[in-house]
């Protein structure tokens, strides 16, 4: 067992690693920036931004930041297995650590990505929030709700043989109390500032704090199973 | 075996007494008699749903082979109940409501759930160890258990979706029933018997796969 202070500071090391590495090949912000960007424009240029409806714009921004998440979120794990790094790791850190620097590494990732799409997005569907203050903090999240629930599937999936199919077809049941709960909060941002609007918008942001946590609770209590069997 | 025959006996009485003893709804006519099947098979979907979080947490504690067939076990039985329920209720759907599917919140869930099982299984398929199976399998089995509860909050927040569900036409707010007394003995007896089915059938593949693992690996081919 090791002591609380030690757990931070070895979950920091691991986000340092993986941020240094990342940092080296850029592969993974590389990938799924463009990948991100490309699926914006397909559905800026399919559809006129003057004829959607606020849910139908939280929906397309939300489908491609979970897309997104769905195709970088698995190479924390995956790269460990491929580069045969796995090992090592499990060695020089306790897995409780390792689960909490894979965490923070794709909360980072993930909230790039987020930072630049979501700016992207309101620019090409020529979208002024009614509330910003609103969909900033649905955007940030509803990012946390999706690293939360993805880290540890990213975690199995690395340990399984079909690693890129497998990946959304076990998140996506997972993760759908937040995505949805995300949508809900962005079109209310989006839609205005009536009073039932934002009774709803409370409501939402209260599930997705409580999934994160929940998420993140018994991640940690079974990630020990996934990482060292 | 005195259970098999009795189980047999009680399920063809609750098929006879579905379609003779119980009256059909006043509202709906002899479609409602669907209810005696489809309410039952979803409420063992979820039981097995349940048993199979309950065996992977065994699993994950004990490291009992046995424990990891039961959690597949229950969920490849859930995962038929959850398919019957889910057409049973559709043709229901389409009777009543005049849709096969509208995304009411508790064709949301059941899809949500079959989604889970189809992983599951996706999951089991593509790992070879066993051990290594058996333990990446309870923790997804685990996870989604903790997860399904949320969406009985978020669910019926989705948009665009009224629930034509009708929730009170077995139990009523105040926790009195409203059902006809010979209906309800009906769905009651029907409860009883497809949860005696479940239990039944998963003894015998649990029988099945312990002799299974009795033959000596070598001798198979």
């Amino acid at each position: 067992m090791t002591s609380s202070s030690n757990w931070g500071r070895e979950s920091l090391a691991v986000l340092w690693k993986d941020l240094l590495s990342e940092f080296r090949t850029r592969y993974s912000l590389s990938a799924v920036l463009l990948f991100s960007v490309t699926a914006l424009a397909v559905v800026s240029f399919s559809v006129s931004p003057y004829s959607l409806d606020p849910e139908a714009k939280a929906a397309f921004l939300w489908i491609v930041l979970f897309f997104s998440a769905m195709s970088g979120l698995s190479r924390s794990f995956v790269r460990e297995e491929e580069a045969r790094t796995a090992l090592a790791l499990r060695v020089s850190a306790s897995a409780d650590a390792v689960y909490g620097g894979k965490l923070l590494f794709n909360i980072v990732l993930q909230s790039a990505v987020a930072a630049i799409v979501v700016p992207l997005f309101l620019l090409l569907m020529d979208t002024r929030p009614a509330n910003p203050a609103l969909l900033v903090a649905a955007a940030a999240l509803g990012t946390l709700a999706l690293a939360s629930s993805s880290t540890i599937i990213a975690a199995i999936v690395s340990r399984a043989n079909a690693k890129g199919a497998l990946f959304a077809v076990l998140a996506f049941p997972l993760s759908l109390p937040g995505l949805s709960s995300a949508i809900g909060a962005t079109a209310e941002a989006l839609r205005g500032n009536m009073p039932e609007a934002a009774t709803g918008a409370a409501a939402d942001i209260r599930v997705l704090i409580a999934y994160s946590a929940l998420m993140i609770a018994s991640s940690l209590l079974l990630f020990d199973y996934v990482w060292n069997d | 075996m005195a259970a098999k025959w009795f189980l047999g006996l009680w399920m063809i009485l609750v098929i006879l007494g579905a379609f003779f003893y119980a009256p059909a709804s006043l509202g709906l006519g002899q479609i409602s008699r669907i209810i005696f099947f489809h309410i039952p098979t979803a409420w063992v979907a979820v039981l097995a749903f349940l048993m199979c979080a309950i065996y992977s947490l065994r699993y994950l504690k004990t490291r009992q082979p046995s424990d990891d067939t039961a959690a597949s076990v229950s969920a490849e039985l859930g995962f038929l109940f959850c398919i019957i329920a889910t057409i049973s209720g559709s043709i229901f759907a389409k009777a009543t409501w005049g849709s096969y599917w509208n995304w009411d919140p508790r064709e949301t869930s059941i899809f949500v759930l079959l989604l889970i099982y189809g992983a599951y299984f996706a999951l089991r398929a593509s790992v070879d160890e066993p051990e290594r199976r058996g333990s990446l399998s309870a923790v997804y089995a685990l996870l989604a258990f903790v997860t399904v509860p949320i969406l009985v909050f978020v669910v019926p927040r989705i948009p665009a979706v009224q629930s034509l569900h009708p929730s009170e036409s077995v139990v009523s707010i105040s926790g009195e029933f409203t059902m006809d007394s010979r209906m309800l003995t009906v769905l009651l007896a029907s409860l009883a018997g497809l949860t005696g089915v479940l239990a039944w059938v998963f003894n015998l593949r649990m029988r099945a796969a312990r002799l299974l693992s009795t033959i000596p690996q070598d001798k198979e081919d």
